[in-house]
């Protein structure tokens, strides 16, 4: 599995509606702390209705728990944006 | 005093607390820097920024704080509120400008 598909598999628990998953890593090839840690630059919008009802900080909170391994060796920065169905 | 201790004390001592990698001057990532510019953008010339480059215990602690695994993280009058994304979001709103002008009296 890559890490795009492993990023989608571990969202399973939310039972996202909807993923959209962008690796903008060439973007920050230069910069100095991706290159010492080589991690990625994502951007990751998760749609699900498990989100009803939380804060911004919660959502956020519950995605960053299924990816936490990942972070910082895999991911070296996540631009991250969490809708119910009916805020997408 | 332990990392924690420290940070409790840093985010309830002063009301606008920014945990940034760099300087508000010299960003050291895009979003710590895109951080800094909306809060200037809502007014706010004076908070306390913290460097966690320069200290590894912090940049440890703050993850832990918050239960939050990225920098920057912005503080309001103790409590956090969210890193770079939630930041945006809510700047869009006018959600920021709001909770920071109660901040700033």
């Amino acid at each position: 599995m890559n890490l795009d598909q492993t990023i989608r598999a571990r969202l399973a628990p939310l039972a996202p509606s909807a993923i959209e998953l962008a690796d903008d890593s060439a973007d920050h090839a230069g910069h100095a702390e991706a290159m010492r840690h080589g991690g990625g630059h994502f951007s990751l919008t998760v749609v699900s209705e498990a989100f009803m009802g939380q804060s911004r900080v919660r959502r956020h909170q519950s995605v960053y728990a299924l990816l936490s391994d990942l972070i910082p060796g895999h991911i070296h920065a996540l631009q991250l944006r969490t809708l119910t169905p009916d805020e997408f | 005093m332990s990392a924690n201790d420290r940070i409790r004390e840093q985010v309830t001592s002063n009301p606008v607390v920014l945990y940034m990698k760099g300087s508000p001057a010299f960003p050291q990532c895009g979003f710590s820097g895109a951080a800094v510019q909306m809060l200037k953008a809502c007014g706010v010339d004076r908070f306390q920024s913290v460097d966690v480059l320069a200290d590894p215990e912090i940049r440890q602690g703050i993850k832990e704080y918050s239960n939050w695994p990225t920098i920057p993280q912005l503080y309001v009058n103790g409590e956090f509120v969210g890193g770079a994304d939630i930041m945006r979001e809510m700047y869009q709103s006018g959600e920021l400008q709001k909770m920071l002008e109660t901040a700033k009296a």
